[in-house]
C-alpha cells in the first residue's frame, strides 16, 4: 500500500528539513501497520470525538435556537423556537431585538471583549517572548546555582492559575504590598488600564517560565562551535544573536508562541477572579460564561464564535508564520 | 543543516564557560540570575508570609514573617465556616488522578502508533490531536452545561473528568509521542527477531522502557488537570468542588466576609505539594514540557 | 485483531447517534421552560427535603430535629448548599430544570423568586397550599410576590445600616444632605467621609438602588416594566455621583465590596459607612479594629428622613415537583412561625421578618442593631422584582458604575439603564 509510505513533509516542515531515520524503511514492509496503528489510535480518537466534537456539534445546533422568552400574557417563560442567525447577529452586529444593544447588556460588550482578548494576547505574549528569551539566555549560561534558577522558574508555572489570580489580587489590593512597595495609591482593580496591566503582569509572571524553558531547549540545540566560528569571523554579540541565535531558535520559538497565543486567547481564570471582567477586562471566555446564566443558546453562539476566532488565529499562524508544531510533532523531524 | 549537525552534541551542548579572571560577564549573569530568582519567587514568598499572618493584620505589609499564626490553616479546614477544603482536596486528587490515568492508558497506544508506525492520514491525526489540545474550554462549557443538566450529570465526577480529558489527553499523546521517538527501538526489533509478536514486543520490551517517559507525562497531565478552573467552576457542585474553585470562592465566618489570609493559606496548601513535585522532578518536567517543541 | 477495521466506523456511528439523539430529544437544547403541575400532589404527605445555602450558625439542624421529633412520618432531610449565592442559584436551577422531586422546599434569595416563578418552578401559595403572611414586614412579602401571586414566604431579612463614628459625630445624620454637610468633620480628621459598596458586582446594584429609591425613584414598576428614567431617579443617582466627584466618597471606594469597606471603617479611615448588620460583631471584636468603642449605628439617610434600604434576605418556596405538598405547606408555616423566627434571631443573628420581634427586649439586648434595622427594613425596597434579574442587575451595575466614575452623565446612564433593561425584556 503505497499510501502507507510516509511522504516527506518538506512543504510544511521547518527550514531545517529532516531526514527519515533508516529504521523506518524496514517498517514499510509491514502491510498490517495501518490497521494496527488505527487500532491503537481508536480509543484516543473516539474519546476526543466524544468530549470535543460532540459538544461542539451540539453547541452549533443550540446556537440556531432562540432562548426561551417571557410570554407577557401569562408571565411565564415559553420555548424560543428556531432563531436563524439571530444569535450570531446579536453578538456580531450588536442587535438586541431589532435595535442596537444598549450599554449595560452583554451583547454590547462583544467587540470590547474581543478587543480586550486580543490586547491581552498580544501584550502578554510579546512580553513573555522578550522576557522568556532573556531568561533563557541567562539560563543557558554556565554558572553556579544554575539548577536553582531552573527550578525556581518552574514555581510560577506549577501554581494553579486560580491561586495565582488570588495571590496577585491580594498583592494589587489598594492597601496591598504593590502600592506599599512603590509608594503609590493606584486602584489597580478600579479602573481600566491599571486593571488590565495588573492582569498582564500576573499572566506574564505565571507563563514566562514556560516560554523561557521552550526557548532554552531551542538554545541548547545550537552547538557552541557555531558561535566560536562566528567569533573567529569577527561577528559582534548582536550579530551573533540576530544571525545565529534567532534563526536557529526560531522553530522552537514559533511553537512556543503559537501555544501561548492560543492559550491567551482563551484566557479566563485571571480576569474572572481578579476583576470579574469589570473595567473592560472581560475576555470572550468570561462573556460566554456570563451569558450562560442568561440563555444557553445565545451563549452557544458566542462560544462558537470564540472557537472560530481561535481556529482562524491558529490557522493563520501555521499557514503564514511557519509555526510548524504539527509538522514537528507529526513527522519526527530530525533533531 | 544546522540543526542536523547539532545532533552529536545535543545532550552535552552547553555554551562553554569562557574562563577569564574577574569576569564581568559572569558578574552580570549572577545579577540577572538574582533578578529572575526574585521575580519568580517573591510573589510565592508573599503568599506564604500572608498565609501565616494573623487575619487581623491582613494588610500589615511587613515583608517578613510577623504576627505569625496558624489560625488561617485552621480556618481553611473549618467545616463550621462552610469550608470543606479536605473534601475539595480529595475531589481534586480524584478528578486529576482519574483524568491522568484514563489519558495515559488511552494515550500511550496512540502515541506509540504516532511515533512508530506509518499509516494513512498520520499528519491529519496528529493535527487533530494537537488542535484538540488548544481547544478553548469555554466552547465545551456551554453545551456540556446544558447536556449535563438534561441528563442529571451536573456536579458529578464524570461531568468534571470528561471535559478534562479533552485537553489532558491531547497533551499526553503529544508529549508521549515526542518521548517515544527518542527510545531505542532497535530493542523491539531484536525482540521480534527472537520470535515475539508485535503486541508482545510492545508489552514486554517497549512498555517497561517507556515507563520513565510515561511517568513524566503523568506528572504533566496531573498538574494540568489539578490546575483546571473554568470547567470545574461551572460544572461542579458542593460535593464535587475542586480546590481551585474552592479557593476562588472562599468563605469566611459570615456572609460577605472574605479572609485573604486564609485564601493564601489554602493557596499554600495546594501549591506546596506541586512545588515539591516540580523541584524533585525538575529535569524530567523540563524535558516533558519541551518535548515536541524542539525535537 | 480481525475486527479492528470495524472499530472506527462503529465509533463514528456511535458518536453520530449520540449527537442525533440529543438533537431530537432536547429540541436542540432549550428545556429551560415548562413548569410542573401546580395542581398535583396537593394532599401528599411524607418525607421531604429542605434545601438551603450554608447553615452559618447552626440554625437549621436544631429546627429540623425539632420538626422531625413532632412529625415522625413526615421527616425533613436537610440538603446544605455552598455559601456562595451564585453557586446556590446554579444548584437550584439545575435541580429544578431536571424536575428533581427531591428539592421539595428551598430557601431562595429574594432576587431569584421572580425568575423561578416565571419559569414555572414554584408552587403558588394559595388555596390548599396557602400560608398566612400577617405581621410580616411589607417589603419582605412584596419580594415573595410575582404577578400578584405569592410564590414564597419571607424567611429571613437583611437591610443596610449606617455605621458612624460616635466620637466624631454626636447625632447621626437623618438625611443624605445632612450627612454630606458633616463631611467637613472627616476632612478635619483626615479620613474618608462616606462609603458603601461601589465595585461592579451585586453590591453596586444594592447601593445604586438605595440612592434611587431613597429619593423616590423606581427601577421597575409593579408590573415589571423598567421605569428608571425619572426625575426622582436622576436626583438620587446624582447624589451618589456628586459625592464621589467631590471626594466625600473616597476614590478607593470604587473598589469596595463589603469586606474592603468594613476593613477601612474598622481601620478608622471612614466617618460613615453603609454596610449590613454582620459588620457589628466584627467591628466590636476584631483584634485590629480601631473603632471598637467609638462606632454606633443609624438608619440609612434619605431625602427628608430615613432612606430606602435595599432589601436582602431569603424566602422559603415550594417546588411544583414536590410529591408531598401538604407536608411542605406545614413546614413553611413552621419556618414562618414566631417561635422559629425568634430562634433565627437568637441563634443565627438573622433579622426576623415578623415586625413585632424588632421591639422584643430580649432580642434587642442580644442584637443591638435591631431597632435601627427595623427602620431600615420598614423603609426597604426589594431590588427589582423581575424574571430577568441577571440582565437587569447588569444594566444597573454597568451604567451606575460608569456614572459614578464620571464616564457618563447621570442622564445618559439612566437612559442606557432603561434601554438595557428593556432589551432584556423588562418592558
Amino acid at each position: 500500500m503505497s499510501t502507507e509510505l510516509q511522504k516527506p513533509q518538506t512543504a510544511v516542515t521547518a527550514p531545517s528539513g529532516h531526514r527519515m531515520p533508516g529504521r523506518e524503511s524496514a517498517d514499510r514492509k509491514q502491510v498490517t501497520q495501518g490497521r494496527w496503528a488505527y487500532t491503537l489510535l481508536t480509543p484516543t480518537l473516539v474519546l476526543l470525538a466524544v468530549v470535543i466534537i460532540y459538544p461542539v456539534v451540539n453547541a452549533i445546533i443550540m446556537s440556531f435556537q432562540k432562548d426561551s422568552g417571557l410570554d407577557p400574557a401569562t408571565g411565564f417563560f415559553s420555548e424560543g423556537g428556531p432563531a436563524g442567525v439571530d444569535n450570531y447577529t446579536h453578538w456580531i452586529l450588536q442587535q438586541c431585538g431589532g435595535a442596537a444593544c444598549p450599554p449595560g447588556t452583554l451583547g454590547a460588550q462583544f467587540w470590547n471583549s474581543m478587543a480586550t482578548t486580543f490586547f491581552f494576547t498580544i501584550v502578554t505574549v510579546a512580553l513573555e517572548t522578550v522576557l522568556g528569551f532573556w531568561m533563557a539566555v541567562i539560563m543557558a549560561r554556565t554558572f553556579r546555582g544554575r539548577s536553582l534558577i531552573r527550578a525556581a522558574v518552574l514555581v510560577p508555572w506549577a501554581i494553579p492559575t486560580a491561586v495565582t489570580a488570588k495571590l496577585w489580587f491580594f498583592i494589587f489590593a489598594f492597601e496591598g504590598i504593590a502600592n506599599k512597595l512603590f509608594n503609590t495609591q493606584i486602584l489597580w482593580t478600579g479602573s481600566e488600564w491599571p486593571a488590565k496591566w495588573a492582569i498582564v503582569i500576573s499572566d506574564v509572571w505565571k507563563t514566562t517560565p514556560f516560554m523561557a524553558l521552550l526557548i532554552l531547549a531551542g538554545l541548547q540545540l545550537i552547538p557552541d562551535e557555531v558561535y566560536e566560528a562566528a567569533k573567529v569571523d569577527g561577528a559582534s554579540a548582536w550579530q551573533r544573536f540576530t544571525q545565529i541565535t534567532l534563526p536557529l531558535v526560531k522553530p522552537a520559538l514559533m511553537v512556543a508562541i503559537l501555544f501561548r497565543v492560543l492559550d491567551a486567547l482563551r484566557m479566563y481564570d485571571l480576569p474572572a477572579i481578579m476583576t470579574a471582567g469589570a473595567n473592560n477586562t472581560s475576555t470572550l471566555s468570561i462573556l460566554v460564561v456570563d451569558q450562560i446564566r442568561q440563555g444557553f443558546n445565545t451563549a452557544a453562539a458566542l462560544s462558537t464564535i470564540t472557537f472560530i476566532v481561535i481556529f482562524l488565529v491558529a490557522f493563520i499562524f501555521v499557514r503564514f508564520l511557519g509555526a510548524n508544531a504539527v509538522a514537528a510533532a507529526g513527522t519526527g523531524k530530525a533533531k | 543543516m544546522a540543526t542536523a549537525t547539532a545532533t552529536p552534541t545535543r545532550h552535552t551542548a552547553e555554551p562553554a564557560v569562557r574562563k577569564r579572571p574577574y569576569d564581568w560577564g559572569q558578574f552580570r549573569t549572577y545579577i540577572s540570575a538574582a533578578i529572575i530568582l526574585i521575580w519568580c519567587l517573591a510573589p510565592f514568598y508573599w503568599m506564604i508570609v500572608t498565609a501565616f499572618r494573623d487575619v487581623g493584620y491582613t494588610f500589615d505589609n511587613t515583608p517578613f514573617f510577623n504576627h505569625v499564626s496558624l489560625d488561617n490553616f485552621r480556618t481553611v479546614f473549618d467545616e463550621s465556616l462552610g469550608n470543606h477544603f479536605g473534601l475539595n482536596l480529595v475531589n481534586s486528587l480524584f478528578v486529576a488522578a482519574v483524568t491522568t490515568i484514563v489519558a495515559l492508558v488511552v494515550g500511550v497506544f496512540a502515541a506509540y502508533a504516532l511515533a512508530r508506525l506509518n499509516f494513512r492520514f498520520k499528519f491529519a491525526v496528529m493535527g487533530f490531536i494537537l488542535g484538540a489540545s488548544m481547544f478553548p474550554g469555554v466552547a465545551l462549557v456551554t453545551p456540556l452545561f446544558q447536556l449535563f443538566t438534561n441528563i442529571g450529570w451536573m456536579g458529578t465526577y464524570q461531568a468534571l473528568i470528561i471535559p478534562n480529558i479533552s485537553f489532558v489527553l491531547p497533551l499526553t499523546v503529544y508529549t508521549l509521542t515526542s518521548f517515544f521517538r527518542e527510545m531505542p527501538w532497535e530493542l523491539e526489533e531484536s525482540a521480534r527477531i527472537d520470535g515475539c509478536t508485535q503486541g508482545q514486543a510492545f508489552r514486554k520490551v517497549i512498555l517497561p522502557l517507556a515507563a520513565p517517559a510515561t511517568f513524566t507525562t503523568a506528572i504533566l497531565a496531573f498538574i494540568a488537570a489539578w490546575n483546571e478552573f473554568l470547567i470545574a467552576s461551572q460544572l461542579s457542585n458542593d460535593a464535587t468542588r475542586t480546590v481551585t474553585v474552592a479557593i476562588a470562592y472562599f468563605a469566611g465566618a459570615q456572609a460577605h466576609q472574605e479572609p485573604y489570609t486564609a485564601v493564601m493559606a489554602a493557596g499554600t496548601i495546594v501549591t506546596i505539594p506541586l512545588v515539591i513535585l516540580v523541584l524533585v522532578f525538575q529535569r524530567k518536567i523540563v524535558a516533558g514540557l519541551t518535548a515536541g517543541a524542539v525535537k | 485483531m480481525k475486527s479492528n477495521k470495524f472499530l472506527l466506523p462503529a465509533a463514528v456511528a456511535g458518536v453520530l447517534a449520540m449527537t442525533l439523539s440529543a438533537c431530537g430529544g432536547g429540541g436542540g437544547g432549550s428545556t429551560a421552560t415548562g413548569g410542573g403541575d401546580a395542581a398535583a400532589n396537593l394532599d401528599g404527605r411524607g418525607p421531604i427535603t429542605y434545601v438551603q445555602g450554608k447553615d452559618n450558625s447552626n440554625v437549621v439542624r436544631p429546627l429540623i430535629e425539632k420538626w422531625n421529633a413532632a412529625h415522625p412520618n413526615e421527616k425533613v432531610t436537610f440538603k446544605e448548599q455552598s455559601d456562595k449565592a451564585d453557586q446556590q442559584h446554579d444548584d437550584l436551577v439545575q435541580n429544578l430544570q431536571a424536575k428533581n422531586p427531591n428539592y421539595d422546599v428551598m430557601s431562595v434569595d429574594l432576587i431569584w423568586v421572580a425568575e423561578f416563578a416565571a419559569k414555572g418552578w414554584l408552587q403558588p401559595l394559595k388555596d390548599k397550599t396557602a400560608v398566612p403572611t400577617t405581621g410580616m414586614l411589607e417589603s419582605t412579602v412584596k419580594s415573595s410576590t410575582y404577578n400578584g401571586t405569592l410564590y414564597a414566604v419571607p424567611q429571613s431579612s437583611d437591610g443596610g445600616i449606617l455605621y458612624y463614628r460616635k466620637d466624631l459625630v454626636q447625632t447621626p445624620p437623618k438625611t443624605w444632605d445632612e450627612m454630606m454637610s458633616m463631611c467637613s468633620i472627616a476632612k478635619q480628621n483626615n479620613i474618608g467621609c462616606y462609603a458603601g459598596q461601589y465595585q461592579k458586582y451585586e453590591g453596586l446594584t444594592v447601593n445604586v438602588a438605595e440612592a434611587i429609591n431613597s429619593f423616590g425613584g423606581k427601577i421597575v414598576d409593579d408590573s415589571g416594566k423598567a421605569v428608571v428614567k425619572s426625575d426622582a431617579a436622576k436626583t438620587g443617582l446624582s447624589k451618589l455621583v456628586d459625592a464621589y466627584k467631590a471626594g466625600n466618597i473616597p476614590t478607593e471606594a470604587i473598589t469596595f465590596q463589603e469586606e474592603q469597606g468594613r476593613m477601612a471603617f474598622e481601620d478608622g479611615k471612614l466617618l460613615f459607612h453603609r454596610n449590613w448588620p454582620y459588620v457589628y460583631n466584627l467591628a466590636k471584636t476584631d483584634g485590629s479594629s480601631k473603632v471598637k468603642d467609638t462606632f454606633a449605628m443609624a438608619p440609612l439617610p434619605g431625602q427628608s428622613g430615613p432612606g430606602a434600604s435595599s432589601l436582602g434576605g431569603h424566602n422559603i418556596a415550594m417546588s411544583v415537583y414536590s410529591k408531598n405538598k401538604a407536608t411542605v405547606t406545614d413546614f413553611i408555616k413552621f419556618i414562618a412561625s414566631e417561635e422559629t423566627q425568634r430562634f433565627y434571631a437568637t441563634q443565627g443573628s438573622l433579622a426576623p421578618v415578623l415586625s413585632k420581634l424588632y421591639d422584643d427586649q430580649e432580642l434587642v439586648s442580644k442584637l443591638p442593631y435591631l431597632p435601627v434595622l427595623k427602620t431600615s427594613i420598614q423603609n426597604a425596597v426589594p431590588r427589582p422584582v423581575t424574571p430577568f434579574y441577571p440582565a437587569v442587575t447588569k444594566a444597573i451595575q454597568d451604567n451606575g458604575y460608569a456614572a459614578i466614575k464620571g464616564e457618563k452623565t447621570v442622564d445618559a446612564a439612566l437612559n442606557d439603564m432603561q434601554s438595557a433593561m428593556e432589551a432584556a425584556g423588562a418592558k
